[in-house]
């Protein structure tokens, strides 16, 4: 047998596998990519709420793509109390005027972002909020201050259609 | 597979035999030489095929009258336990029977680490263990989240948000498990899905599972190879059938007293209200038997980190062949070996325990040390050991602790009339 015969032989094998890999990834995506989240599910991507029933120092909870949405109307010392709060105390730093376009609402996903319980209103060691399951403790601006969670809780893309529309997505 | 050549005695069963060798698997299966000194930790692997069956025939019956739809699926629950004939009971035994079958793999888990019935010859039988152990666990999981209850939905959000610890792609895969932005009808249908499949999966296993046993054979407590078939062997029927049929019977009826007395003991009273997105119930905790690998994720303060212990301190037991170091198989003649043993027996109920209770204070720092030590007791302590234990010596066969170090051929001779 001649040296360059194996070589051939070689290439025509890696190349059918190579195809052959291409084919079963292409027959596989579909199979794998319906579990994704489908039409329906993401034409619910958006939620207008009206707000103006809401009290000062209020807070209320709405269903947004199957999670809770916290509004609260912040009472003028959660704000300050919220401003006040120096970056290096805080395990994932954000300033408050960042998470509240406008300071006396503040509008963010309610779930923890340990492994997504909803924390409770009012509560805590930050007068903000806690999450029963694993004890992680937020502040008047939902963010992280003591606890298992590594980050601040979401706040989602949101807009005021009027002065008592919020439109969450 | 077999070791002497079976005929069928009929003349269709030789015919039959010649096309598809089914009569010499059900030959090799009776006569299959087993070590006479067999103990009762021995029956858990019959025990765990009855638990299968059990789960697969109540499965069944209970997906006939069982809807998987986010409005309908805790109603449907709730119709088999009012409305179908005999529902309570099929959903009951379903129930507990998935608590039963756990105590047993713990047990069956237990007896290989004490006998050490993991080692060479037979790690391939070991793994495919901890396989179908692990496939147990996404079964139970899945199917606790069924009848769609506060702790269905909650514990399924727990768990499928483990994999957002993952960097960068954690939150891509946790909407692609939920099939949506959160735990909703997609993700009740695919568990369900899963569900259904898992124990054909297991069946499947169980086969490869008990194939790779019958290539080298039982392990046995001496813990010292025996010579198949031979007067230290007996054949599995009517012997261990009988043995195991006993023992099943115990097991029973140990089942029959959840199932009759206080079904719902192992559950949570929180399961039977609806699931609700808005309400987290103020104290998720899993079924008893996951708890301690719960306690090992909440010990490690990082989310990710976590999440990686608790799953090394399952797959670590795959590597247990390798990590133990000594060539002595059964523990009755490993002095040191032995009370280690112990400790981590304690050690996992420690960790039982605690993850039942809040992640905090004293049970927090008793978590940790409990997680430290299971991981020192498989890194450190069985690799030294091996190297550093005085070990009692091994009897010949496995008769001569009994016969006192010679066989006596009067004896032997009267028990093999007896066969």
């Amino acid at each position: 047998m001649s040296e360059k015969k194996p070589e051939r032989r070689e290439f025509l094998f890696t190349a059918s596998y190579a195809v052959g890999a291409v084919g079963v990834g292409a027959v596989v995506w579909p199979l794998i990519d319906q579990m994704n989240p489908d039409a329906s599910v993401k034409a619910l991507a958006s939620t207008e709420v009206d707000v103006s029933a809401v009290q000062p120092g209020k807070t209320i909870t709405v269903l947004w793509r199957g999670k809770p949405v916290f509004i609260k109307r912040r009472t003028p010392e959660e704000i300050a109390e919220a401003r006040a709060v120096k970056m290096e105390d805080l395990k994932d730093p954000q300033k408050d005027e960042d998470r509240a376009k406008d300071p006396e609402w503040l509008v963010m996903v309610g779930v923890c972002t340990h492994l997504g319980c909803v924390p409770l209103n009012d509560k805590g060691d930050y007068n903000g909020w806690f999450c029963p399951c694993h004890g992680s403790h937020y502040d008047t601006s939902g963010r992280i201050r003591k606890g298992p969670a590594p980050l601040n809780m979401e706040v989602p893309k949101y807009e005021f259609v009027n002065s008592n529309t919020i439109k969450i997505g | 597979m077999s070791d002497h050549e079976y005929v069928p005695s009929s003349k269709f069963g030789k015919w039959f035999n010649d096309r598809l060798p089914l009569l010499s698997l059900a030959s090799h299966l009776t006569d299959y030489p087993t070590p006479k000194n067999l103990n009762y930790w021995w029956t858990f692997g019959g025990i765990l095929t009855f638990c299968l069956i059990t789960q697969i025939v109540t499965g069944l019956t209970l997906a006939m009258h069982y809807i998987a739809h986010a409005d309908l699926a805790f109603e449907s629950v709730e119709h088999i336990m009012r409305d179908v004939n005999y529902g309570w009971l099929i959903r009951y035994i379903h129930a507990n029977g998935a608590s039963m079958f756990f105590l047993a793999v713990y047990i069956h888990i237990f007896r290989s680490l004490f006998y050490g019935s993991y080692k060479s010859p037979r790690e391939i039988i070991w793994i495919i263990g901890i396989i179908i152990y692990l496939l147990m666990m996404a079964a139970a999981f899945m199917g606790y989240v069924l009848p769609w209850g506060q702790m269905s939905f909650w514990g399924a959000t727990v768990i499928t948000n483990l994999f957002s610890a993952i960097p960068l792609v954690g939150e891509g895969i946790v909407n692609w498990l939920w099939g949506g932005y959160s735990v909703d009808n997609p993700t009740l249908t695919r568990f369900f899905t899963l569900h259904y499949l898992i124990p054909f999966l297991i069946l499947g296993l169980v086969v490869l599972h008990i194939w790779a046993l019958h290539i080298p054979g039982n392990n046995n407590p001496v813990g010292i190879d025996v010579k198949k078939p031979s007067k230290d062997t007996v054949p599995f029927h009517p012997y261990i059938v009988i043995k195991d049929a006993f023992a099943l019977l115990m097991f029973t009826i140990v089942f029959a007293f959840f199932v009759f007395y206080s079904p719902n003991i192992l559950g949570h009273a929180d399961n039977y209200i609806e699931a609700n997105p808005m309400v987290t119930p103020a104290h998720i905790v899993p079924e008893w038997y996951l708890l301690p690998f719960y306690a090992i994720l909440r010990s490690v303060p990082d989310k990710l980190m976590g999440v990686v212990a608790m799953l090394s301190a399952i797959l670590i037991l795959a590597a247990l062949p390798w990590l133990d170091t000594s060539k002595i198989r059964s523990a009755v003649f490993r002095p040191l070996y032995k009370q280690f043993y112990w400790i981590l027996l304690v050690d996992v109920l420690v960790l039982g325990y605690v993850g039942a209770m809040p992640a905090e204070g004293l049970y927090l720092l008793i978590a940790r040390v409990a997680t430290a030590y299971y991981f020192i007791h498989f890194l450190i302590i069985l690799p030294v050991l091996g190297f550093k234990e005085k070990t009692i010596p091994l009897p010949l066969s496995i008769t001569e602790p009994v016969l006192g170090g010679f066989p006596m051929a009067s004896v032997v001779k009267k028990k093999e009339g007896l066969n």
